[in-house]
């Protein structure tokens, strides 16, 4: 080894540091500062009509972020559903919608809409199966998702009708004007007790999760 | 000593820069998540090769590391001079249906108050070209 050797591999190193510091503190203060905008605005986390999954009363609140046509929200799907499985007593699950992709929209009034007839978890269950099939991002075909949403024992013709409420477009709209104000631009975003993931993955959500749990002290 | 009389050490600042500006598009792409425009699209694809061209050869001293890089940074020195014609309106901005991505003329982004980031890549093409060619004179056998 030389000196050019070494100086390469030692400012090559320096500089990997000095990235790794930028990037982790750059983290951490966009994690405070959503955090500080969720306490500020902690009305817009969860609405009376947003959709809950487990017992509505618990101490623990899971909001997800959350759009039928992702990928990434149909691989957590399953995911979370351990997490509330897990703490079937502590943790609740609250389904806000972002619609960021075309044709969105109209699968989540769709999903509104079969609530409606109480097959809202079968539904969206089906639906997120067949996300491959209609959620292609250049050109959904909704009509596929309204086809696997029938294989539900959904009524489509009454849940379409329905899904033409004004109330349905007015709840889209709320959920759309609260993530727009909670700056939430991609899907899913999950907030533990209104907390943020200090970076994005399973287990990041699992230990924050943990962590609102044990501070419940039981 | 050797080393300053190889030239090495314009070799290392030439790398020193390509890996700075590297690690700064991918902090503002992949952290700050900023959406990279087309033509700053263009100008990674030349700026991260030489990154790793350079560190190489600046990590064995070989000069022909430097001949290699050198297309690299010329093409990424055009680019980015025209991106920076675009800013200013020097040249005709060219119409392009609005998609999802971020337009390249009408770009908003500064960093530290007011430098403009294309502004940065012209600065660092051009001073890599240089580095690198007083380098090659350098070490003309």
């Amino acid at each position: 080894m030389n000196t050019k050797k070494i100086t390469v591999i030692g400012l090559l190193a320096l500089l990997a540091g000095a990235f790794f510091f930028g990037v982790t503190s750059y983290q951490k203060g966009v994690q405070t500062a959503q955090d500080k905008q969720n306490r500020v605005e902690q009305s817009r986390l969860v609405r009376m009509h947003s959709p809950v999954f487990g017992p509505a009363n618990a101490p623990v609140t899971i909001v997800e972020f959350f759009d039928p046509a992702c990928e990434t929200c149909r691989a957590f799907y399953p995911i979370v559903k351990d997490l509330l499985a897990q703490y079937p007593t502590e943790v609740r699950l609250v389904i806000r919608y972002a619609p960021l992709h075309k044709g969105s929209d109209v699968v989540v009034k769709l999903l509104e809409a079969s609530k409606r007839q109480g097959k809202y978890q079968a539904v969206l269950e089906a639906v997120l199966e067949a996300q491959p099939a209609w959620a292609d991002h250049g050109q959904p075909n909704v009509m596929l998702a309204f086809q696997a949403a029938a294989q539900t024992g959904l009524n489509i013709t009454l849940a379409l009708e329905d899904a033409q409420r004004p109330e349905m477009e007015a709840l889209l709209q709320q959920d759309i004007a609260d993530l727009t104000a909670l700056k939430v631009s991609k899907t899913p975003t999950f907030f533990v007790n209104g907390r943020s993931l200090p970076s994005f993955g399973p287990d990041q959500l699992a230990s924050l999760v943990a962590e609102e749990v044990a501070k419940l002290g039981r | 000593m050797y080393a300053m009389k190889t030239g090495w050490p314009w070799l290392m600042a030439a790398w020193l820069l390509a890996l700075l500006s590297t690690l700064g598009a991918l902090f503002l792409g992949e952290v700050m998540g900023m959406t990279p425009c087309l033509l700053c699209w263009y100008q990674r694809i030349a700026m991260f090769p030489l990154a790793l061209i350079l560190g190489m050869a600046a990590f064995g001293d070989d000069r022909r590391g430097a001949f290699y890089a050198l297309p690299l940074a010329l093409i990424g020195t055009g680019l980015a001079a025209y991106h920076n014609a675009l800013i200013v309106g020097w040249v005709p901005s060219w119409w392009i249906p609005c998609g999802e991505g971020p337009s390249c003329s009408q770009q908003s982004l500064v960093v530290f108050q007011s430098i403009q980031i294309p502004w940065l890549s012209l600065l660092a093409f051009t001073a890599i070209t240089l580095l690198l060619t007083v380098f090659l004179r350098k070490t003309r056998s």
